[in-house]
């Protein structure tokens, strides 16, 4: 075989408390897909923003077309011909689509932009998924779903012609025949000798796509592998050990108890008639696709948006909350998704955090270190009952890893003793074992007699960690579930499709 | 096309032409009052004329704010600036015709150079930008204290042509102004600067990791800011026939060419808003001085009226983008 397109050799990166990256290698070949696969926080996606230009590596080197380069800015690989499709999208939602494909690199005319090239250029691109007709060049992509929004990220990617593309899992907001579409896009661009690196965690996928697989896990290569393997293999080299003890226990009959939370067509502009009911002793899991409806069902359960229609109780009393404060008060208690912008004061001690809702709580006579609610000695007791990991709670939580702030999150809820808690993406970038301390932590609390809703867009841990799963769908739930339900079925709900061929 | 897009239209355009619906407003009121006092002179087209011409150093500075705004960045620094351009274009002429181009060049220089430090110690030196061009303001005001005194000078009466000229009845000035505006127009709308102006202002990673040089877009940005403000500071000069060191702070340049552009819809984190939502904001603030002329309020309660102004405008574009994103 020829030199590889792309080559990463050795590659180190550190941040602030993590070691992401730990002497990986990862290489590409034109006219191959090459599945970078691993679990969350593996290291994935930090090792495509270094090959991006978006991070300097600490130590290693990346060799594109046979020569090392060392990029300082994304052009400079954009320029190289690596193109990458971030997770996150990476679209200007006030700009319309064309200009969003072309950003940075629009098309001129005597200097001035040549908008009818533009336009004609995008809905080219758009033409070959056969989305032409759906998505409108000259449309802002704030007015298009999800889906949409993620085959323009794609077209952005395909129209730079580049070398090499990285497709950071393209298929999280799409539906089966949309996925179809990408893959037969992906073995076209393969044909056409492009090298494809394709990070996903689904196997299907994996299988469908793949003529290499690599397996990241905690920032190291686990494996890799030269053909695509059984899948057991991969999903082994992706957890680091047995599945049986990840997840905990499921609550057994006896276990479940009491109606908590109880929710009868309730609404707002983003719920339509949503009914359900959460009892103590269960951990709940709600699955769907990004914007169906699951984070802003929390958040109007929690009094954060409200429910402008419909009936809620909480233990047998009304609860429609139009505050936070008032539902915490109530016994409800939320871990957002995104811990370092909506949880943490990332500048103030561990101990202060986990405070932080019992002093908000407290009267303004009450003392910071003796809240009614739980005294500065009792927060250390919850902290290390928690297996908070640090050397000091007097430090800056900023310095901890993902898993331990969340862990701090934990106990600040449990200050509290909150009769329903509600996680929102509860080990999102978090590493491996971390994660099996959380799903342990939250059947602790299911135990103890408190009811959970666990929100979360990833699937293996909703189907590991619920005792039942809600689906939902364009702001209303669409289907339930018992324990044991497969991934399958649960995509099929989540999308609305009717069982296609998979 | 799907269904949705049909629904979410109508309330997009309504945002869009927000600004042009205030300045709608904000004429009737001028008209109805006008009419209501039975002082029809002051509707005719020589009226309108002389309206926009008391608005046109802010409006020249309004028009480089624009930019800074709408990259993401803010500049507080153009008022000193104004008054510095003003001060250093008289002393440069002194009344002498001859020095007019050397002294416009300079004052232009200047302009570029304040814009520069700007831009690098937003970019560079990674200091907010309401603090970078604060800090640059007090270091103006400061040079402009202890220089002054040594200098003096008039601007001659030949440079009194841009304020006072008239071409085929229409001011110079107004013509000036005019023109740098059809200018940043066409390079929002029409340039890839324009684009990556849009692009920086509405989420400076995404822009980065499209492979657009980032600092370079918010540097230039600062320049043109700087630049309309030192041509600002060359009108007044030109109007008054000699700079001041305190024309700029006393005109509340910066603070009212911020206000103008947020009226005219550009959001002041950037990335949204654009030239002809800032011509609106210039014309209904230079309305509301002429209602309160006309009905002869004192200037107390004129600003009184400016802030509620500002403040409710804000919170209309709030409240439409708000009901959007539901």
């Amino acid at each position: 075989m020829s030199s590889p397109a792309i080559e990463m050799r050795g590659i180190t990166k550190s941040f602030p408390g993590v070691k992401a990256l730990k002497s990986v290698s990862f290489s590409a070949f034109s006219g191959e897909v090459h599945a970078l696969a691993g679990e969350n926080g593996a290291g994935k996606s930090t090792l495509m923003k270094i090959l991006s230009g978006l991070y300097r590596p600490d130590g290693g080197a990346v060799i594109v077309g046979g020569t090392e380069r060392h990029f300082t800015h994304p052009l400079a690989a954009i320029r190289a011909g690596i193109a990458v499709i971030y997770q996150e999208f990476s679209l200007l939602p006030e700009r319309t689509v064309a200009q969003n494909i072309f950003l940075g690199r629009e098309p001129t005319r005597f200097g001035l932009i040549d908008h009818r090239a533009m336009n004609d250029e995008a809905r080219r691109v758009l033409a070959l998924f056969g989305s032409a007709h759906r998505i409108e060049p000259d449309t802002v992509v704030a007015d298009l779903d999800v889906a949409s929004q993620q085959l323009v990220e794609i077209a952005k990617a395909v129209s730079l012609d580049a070398r090499v593309i990285v497709m950071d899992e393209p298929t999280a907001a799409l539906n089966e025949a949309e996925c179809e579409v990408l893959f037969g896009l992906v073995d076209t661009l393969r044909k056409r000798g492009v090298a494809i690196v394709y990070i996903t965690h689904r196997m299907r996928e994996i299988t469908r796509l793949a003529d290499r697989v690599t397996v990241l896990k905690d920032g190291e290569t686990a494996a890799s592998f030269d053909h695509v393997p059984e899948p057991d293999a991969i999903v082994r080299a992706m957890v680091g050990r047995d599945l049986g003890d990840f997840y905990a226990e499921p609550a057994r009959l006896e276990e479940i108890g009491d109606v908590v939370l109880s929710v009868r067509n309730a609404g707002n502009d983003r719920l339509k008639s949503v009914s359900f009911d959460l009892r103590a002793g269960e951990i709940v899991g709600f699955a769907g696709l990004q914007g169906a409806g699951r984070v802003a069902l929390a958040q109007a359960i929690f009094g954060f948006t409200p429910f402008t229609e419909g009936e809620v109780t909480l233990a047998g009393t009304p609860a429609r909350f139009t505050s936070p404060r008032e539902a915490i008060r109530a016994g409800v208690g939320l871990l957002p998704g995104d811990r370092k912008a909506e949880a943490l004061v990332l500048m103030q001690s561990v101990s202060d955090n986990g405070m932080l809702t019992a002093r908000a709580l407290s009267g303004l006579s009450a003392k910071a270190d003796a809240t009614p609610f739980v005294s500065a000695e009792e927060m250390e007791t919850l902290l290390r009952n928690v297996d908070v990991r640090a050397g000091s709670f007097s430090q800056d939580i900023k310095a901890l890893s993902g898993g331990n702030q969340q862990k701090a999150i934990v106990a600040r809820w449990l200050a509290l003793a909150p009769r329903l808690l509600i996680f929102i993406e509860p080990t999102r970038g978090i590493d491996v074992n971390a994660k099996a301390g959380i799903y342990h932590l939250m059947r602790d609390l299911a135990r103890k007699g408190a009811a959970i809703m666990m929100v979360s867009s990833d699937l293996p841990e909703v189907l590991g960690a619920s005792d039942r799963i809600l689906v939902m769908r364009s702001g209303e739930l669409v289907a339930a579930f018992p324990r044991g339900v497969s991934e399958a079925d649960i995509m099929l709900a989540a999308t609305g499709e009717e069982a296609v061929a998979a | 096309m799907s269904t949705a897009i049909f629904v979410k239209r109508p309330a997009r355009r309504m945002e869009r032409y927000a600004p042009a619906l205030l300045l709608g407003v904000a004429l009737a009121i001028y008209v109805a009052i006008a009419l209501g006092l039975g002082l029809t002179r002051f509707l005719t087209p020589e009226a309108a004329i002389a309206i926009l011409n008391r608005s046109i150093a802010l409006g020249i500075t309004a028009v480089g704010q624009t930019f800074a705004i709408l990259v993401g960045s803010i500049d507080l620094s153009v008022a000193h600036l104004i008054s510095a351009s003003a001060v250093v274009a008289s002393a440069i002429m002194n009344g002498d015709p001859a020095m007019m181009l050397p002294a416009v060049l300079a004052v232009l220089l200047m302009g570029a150079l304040v814009g520069t430090l700007n831009g690098l110690m937003i970019t560079r030196l990674e200091v907010n930008p309401l603090i970078a061009t604060l800090g640059m303001a007090l270091i103006i005001q400061g040079c402009l204290a202890s220089f002054h005194g040594r200098f003096g000078g008039s601007v001659p009466d030949a440079f009194q042509y841009f304020a006072y000229g008239a071409v085929l009845g229409l001011p110079v000035s107004l013509i000036v102004l005019t023109l740098l505006v059809l200018a940043a127009w066409i390079v929002l709308r029409f340039t890839r600067f324009g684009s990556n102006i849009y692009s920086v202002g509405g989420n400076r990673d995404t822009a980065r990791a499209a492979g657009i040089k980032t600092t370079r877009v918010v540097m230039a940005s600062h320049i043109i800011c700087s630049l309309c403000a030192s041509l600002a500071g060359l009108y007044l000069a030109s109007r008054l026939k000699s700079g001041s060191p305190w024309i700029g702070t006393e005109g509340a340049y910066d603070l009212e060419s911020i206000a103008v552009v947020v009226i005219g819809g550009t959001i002041l984190s950037g990335g949204k808003g654009g030239i002809w939502g800032t011509v609106a904001g210039v014309i209904i603030f230079s309305l509301i001085d002429s209602i309160f002329n006309l009905a002869g309020v004192d200037a107390f309660a004129k600003q009184v009226m400016r802030g509620i102004i500002i403040v409710a405008a804000v919170a209309f574009y709030a409240i439409r983008s708000k009901r959007i994103v539901a």
